[in-house]
């Protein structure tokens, strides 16, 4: 009952506004990028420390990357399938950007292993101990969007749901697009700043 | 003094009242309605009284530590009774002693004055002051609380672990708070300071998300920014410091975390315990990157603090000066500087640190930069009081309580603010005077001018006028009693957090003195008790309220039911068409919001 009262006033007043739960995630994801900053201006003012350590990044994160560079145009695809309500579409481009971003933590796992088998354990405070740490929190926050992509996914096929309201894949596909763009900028920090 | 002769009943009543309560709108059980509430009303109560417990804790610590400053040569059987081999011999060991200033200080800034502070006016005012029906989500609203509420019975817990909860200050410095082998409190107490922080900052930021979004994008008709009350303003300001600071805390101690369990040196380096006789194989780390990350949440976070109550505190003392708001405008600019600066000025609680004294003098003037913002609220609220039809209601009183704590804590944190004294005066006594006075009395006094002020709506009540004179003044008084003498002990150079003065020669001479501040200290506790009290006994026994708005007051929620239900207003949300400080215009009391201009209207 208070949704719907909630709803018409959404509609009626603020139909030029942007949704209020879209606005959330953009303040959301400023909060995510101070997270970000936080760490990778730590990596920096710790680099110039006497004792500093680097690592050769693996080629699983070149891999890892193109993953999630596709993954971004799956969900793109499938919010349009959406919209123009081709339901079977979408469900598929649904369904390969959630495998596409399981594979890119499969990835990104197998990108750490062979960076700690080339000897870069926690112990120490360089390059590497700060890209598990960094990447690894990145990794947490594609599994953010994993999950959500599977409650998206469990809607999409349950028979008693009907939507037709865009507005959830429309924030789902924000936020993943800025977890991709959150790994090409840690990808190029991490290149850049060997 | 009774209510009645205090309280202005007034004669033209313009709002529309639904007098009659308004049921409920759609079908609550007692689980949805009181402990999985959605209901932004119910979420603030939550906060609130779980703050006030926090608050009792909190102050309950800091008279126990006070007992221990001021009779250190005492012993108190009973404290053995009660904490057991925490205070053998009926005095408290210094790890015991550690753990309460630890603690104390966590408690109060991050669970009282944060979570209870903000929780509580966020998610009382901004839907019914911006006219919305609730949150933006109040599903995260709801998640809100309740992990504010987990992080809560996480660090209540860490109290009743072997080796104690965290006691290396509640800043947590490494390499202290790092290595468990050189302090009981940093063993499992730090993890669980850890966790409880990190569910802390969770709660914080889903609140923060909500609060800015439901701002900006839920108004009802009319309210344009420059027509929404100050205390809008101020949560808004609050939530994005949040929103900004808080990961950034969340990051410092998420490499903390790794440091400890993980054995990085992202913070230590070259350690030799002495206990053991060992060294430590960490290399290459920096205690000094821990202070950049904490700081830079730790500064803003002081802030957090004192915008809420600044918005109260305009809010309070225009409806009782009968007078509009002086310099709204000025008042957001100021709100807004004092917002920027607060991400500029980090470096000053690190001056001492071997900061690049070049880097510190750039800090020192940023720094005082804020005096600017400060200083003009300050005279606006003056102007606002000034030739004003004063009503010293006791919300009233503690909001001019609240300017004079916030001018006398203001004008030292100038002192500190420059480098060259702060060689001096840093971890002194002045300091501790200094920000007790200025973020936590000032605060305290926000919250409660807040709490006064809105109790009337929050529970169809009055709190006990008797009472809330008495608390008044003896908390005034007191505060100054405590914090005055402490910068005199600050300047003599008497440093904080020792457990015992008795041998130095320079500090002991203070003990009369401290004995003093300490048995203030216990009355003014027992003062908040009693207010505890009150509160509690009013929600029950308290004199009803009769009139939708008791307070003449122009804002939105006084033209709500006088017990709103989920949802707030029975039918339509009320549109706005003026400001909400048309007070003592045209010949009248008040105009509230949602009365539109009317031709012959004088221009403000």
């Amino acid at each position: 009952m208070i949704k719907t009262l909630e709803g018409t006033n959404t509609v009626s007043e603020q139909q030029k506004r942007i949704h209020p739960h879209k606005f959330t995630l953009w303040v959301a994801i400023g909060s995510i990028i101070m997270m970000f900053a936080g760490l990778t201006s730590a990596y920096i003012v710790k680099r110039q420390q006497p004792g500093w350590t680097n690592f050769e990044v693996p080629r699983a994160f070149y891999y890892s990357t193109a993953v999630i560079l596709a993954s971004s145009l799956t969900v793109q695809l499938s919010l349009k399938a959406f919209k123009e309500r081709q339901m079977i579409k979408y469900r598929n481009w649904l369904t390969v950007t959630a495998i596409l971003g399981a594979l890119f933590i499969v990835l990104q796992w197998i990108g750490f292993i062979a960076i700690w088998n080339s000897g870069i354990s926690f112990h120490g405070s360089g390059a590497g101990q700060f890209l598990y740490v960094i990447a690894g929190l990145h990794a947490l926050h594609v599994l953010g969007g994993v999950i959500a992509l599977t409650v998206l996914f469990i809607k999409a096929f349950s028979a008693k749901i009907r939507s037709y309201n865009s507005m959830p894949i429309e924030i789902m596909s924000s936020y993943w697009h800025f977890v991709d763009l959150l790994w090409i900028y840690l990808f190029i920090f991490f290149v850049w700043m060997q | 003094m009774s209510n009645e002769t205090t309280i202005h009943v007034p004669a033209e009543v313009v709002h529309e009242l639904h007098v009659e309560e308004h049921g409920a709108h759609h079908k609550e059980s007692f689980i949805t309605k009181y402990v999985f509430s959605q209901d932004h009303k119910m979420i603030c109560k939550q906060f609130l009284i779980t703050g006030i417990i926090w608050a009792i804790l909190g102050g309950l610590m800091s008279v126990l530590f006070r007992l221990q400053l001021g009779y250190p040569e005492a012993s108190f059987p009973i404290l053995e009774d009660i904490f057991g081999k925490w205070a053998k011999g009926g005095k408290f060991t210094p790890e015991a002693y550690y753990a309460l200033v630890t603690m104390h200080g966590t408690v109060l800034v991050f669970f009282v004055l944060t979570g209870g502070l903000s929780g509580t006016f966020a998610n009382f005012l901004i839907p019914l002051q911006i006219g919305a029906r609730d949150m933006a989500s109040p599903f995260l609203n709801m998640l809100s609380y309740w992990f504010f509420w987990l992080a809560s019975v996480v660090i209540l817990s860490s109290f009743f672990l072997e080796t104690g909860p965290a006691s290396g200050g509640w800043t947590v410095y490494p390499p202290l708070s790092a290595l468990g082998q050189v302090n009981e409190g940093s063993k499992a107490g730090m993890d669980f300071w850890i966790i409880g922080m990190a569910l802390f900052v969770v709660s914080s930021l889903l609140g923060g998300l909500n609060y800015i979004s439901t701002i900006l994008n839920m108004r009802t008709k009319g309210m344009s920014m420059t027509r929404v009350p100050l205390t809008i303003w101020a949560i808004l300001f609050t939530a994005v410091l949040g929103v900004l600071s808080f990961p950034v805390l969340l990051s410092g101690l998420i490499l903390l975390l790794f440091d400890r369990h993980a054995g990085t040196s992202f913070y230590l380096s070259d350690i030799f315990v002495a206990s053991t006789q060992t060294a430590l194989p960490n290399e290459g780390g920096s205690a000094i990157l821990f202070q950049h990350l904490f700081w830079f949440l730790g500064h803003p976070e002081v802030y957090i603090i004192i915008l809420p109550a600044m918005g109260l505190v305009s809010e309070v003392m225009a409806v009782n000066s009968r007078k509009p708001i002086f310099g709204y405008m000025a008042m957001v600019g100021s709100l807004f500087a004092i917002a920027i600066l607060a991400f500029l000025v980090w470096a000053h609680h690190m001056f001492v640190t071997g900061l690049n004294p070049f880097l510190g003098s750039v800090f020192v003037l940023l720094t005082l930069l804020i005096a600017v913002p400060s200083a003009i609220k300050v005279f606006n609220w003056l102007t606002t009081l000034w030739r004003g039809n004063i009503r010293f209601t006791p919300a009233m009183l503690f909001a001019i309580g609240f300017v004079s704590m916030f001018i006398s804590g203001g004008l030292t944190g100038i002192f500190l603010g420059n480098s060259t004294l702060d060689i001096h005066l840093h971890d002194t006594y002045f300091v501790v005077a200094h920000f007790h006075i200025v973020m936590g009395v000032s605060a305290f006094f926000g919250m409660f001018c807040g709490i006064y002020h809105w109790y009337p709506k929050m529970y169809g009540r009055y709190l006990n006028n008797t009472m809330a004179y008495i608390h008044f003044w003896i908390t005034l008084a007191g505060a100054y009693l405590i914090f005055w003498p402490l910068h005199y002990e600050g300047l003599a150079g008497v440093p904080r957090r020792y457990l015992d003065y008795s041998n130095w020669h320079a500090f002991k001479n203070f003990l009369e003195l401290n004995r003093f501040i300490s048995t203030v200290a216990m009355i003014v506790f027992a003062v908040q008790l009693m207010f505890v009290f009150n509160f509690f006994y009013s929600i029950f026994k308290g004199r009803k309220v009769v009139t939708p708005n008791p307070w003449g007051a122009n804002t939105l929620e006084w033209t709500a039911p006088i017990r709103p239900g989920h949802g707030n207003w029975p039918g339509e949300i009320p549109e706005v068409y003026r400001w909400a400080y048309d007070y003592g215009k045209d010949g009248r009391s008040f105009i509230p919001q949602t009365e539109p201009v009317s031709p012959q209207e004088s221009k403000h």
